[in-house]
């Protein structure tokens, strides 16, 4: 699934990597215990989460997620925004909480 | 065997947000070695999980790669207070990380069980009151 195609689907606010929303996720994780996405997340993953810390951007680095998106009308703080930057990251926000945005991923053929 | 190239880390507890530049920095030379990318996610994943340990229970330590074509082995080793149970610390979910690092996302109990997960050999050295070291091997 496309980037742009999550972005329309959980109604997403686009924070930065705007230019790489034609890339293509494969797989889908969300959680807010970073320790479990350390264990499950797949590569070229998107990342669903509520939780704001750097450690969010160092975790999707490592896993080789690509997009990190944050529920629950989260948002990423300035030094998040340019980690990700640096490291290429699209990071996105959405109203919608964890479940929900889950499932609509999932419904629309995104699996985990 | 080759002549390693070693890279050598402090890693500092004093600040939770730079936990994970020493990692990202042997994934970054990894990639650019053209090791392939699901080694450098191994290595990157297992050193990251340690680095993350050595700032929440150790208050910091050394971490030190030494990159081969045939192995990449990584050395965390603290002074912190030790791990009086290793059997114990190996268990998917047990932790003893307080509320607070809870709330930053870690202390699930996946750390040490990731490193083994993620690693061709993994060994834990420690005594109590003096520190611990972990070294891991990762082989292409």
């Amino acid at each position: 699934m496309k980037i742009s195609e999550i972005a329309k689907l959980l109604s997403c606010r686009v924070w930065c990597g705007g230019d790489e929303l034609e890339g293509e996720v494969r797989s889908a994780c969300g959680s807010d215990m970073m320790s479990d996405v350390l264990a499950y997340a797949k590569d070229h993953a998107v990342l669903l989460t509520g939780l704001v810390n750097p450690q969010v951007i160092r975790t999707a680095e490592m896993m080789d997620v690509i997009c990190v998106v944050f529920v629950r009308g989260k948002e990423p703080t300035g030094a998040m925004i340019s980690l990700a930057q640096q490291k290429g990251l699209v990071l996105l926000s959405t109203e919608l909480r964890l479940f929900h945005a889950c499932g609509i991923l999932y419904a629309n053929g995104l699996e985990g | 065997m080759s002549e390693p190239i070693i890279l050598n880390y402090q890693v500092s507890a004093a600040d939770f947000s730079h936990a994970g530049e020493a990692s990202s920095n042997v994934k970054k030379t990894l990639k650019s070695l053209g090791f392939p990318p699901e080694v450098v996610r191994r290595v990157a994943i297992a050193m990251y999980e340690g680095e993350i340990n050595m700032v929440i229970h150790a208050h910091g330590g050394e971490a030190t790669a030494s990159i081969t074509p045939e192995e990449i082995e990584i050395i965390l080793k603290d002074v912190g207070p030790g791990i009086p149970d290793i059997p114990l610390a190996m268990q998917e979910g047990y932790s003893t990380a307080s509320d607070s690092v809870r709330g930053l996302g870690f202390g699930a109990g996946m750390g040490l069980p990731n490193m083994k997960r993620y690693t061709d050999f993994l060994q834990v050295n420690s005594v109590v009151g003096e520190g611990t070291t972990v070294r891991m091997i990762i082989r292409p």
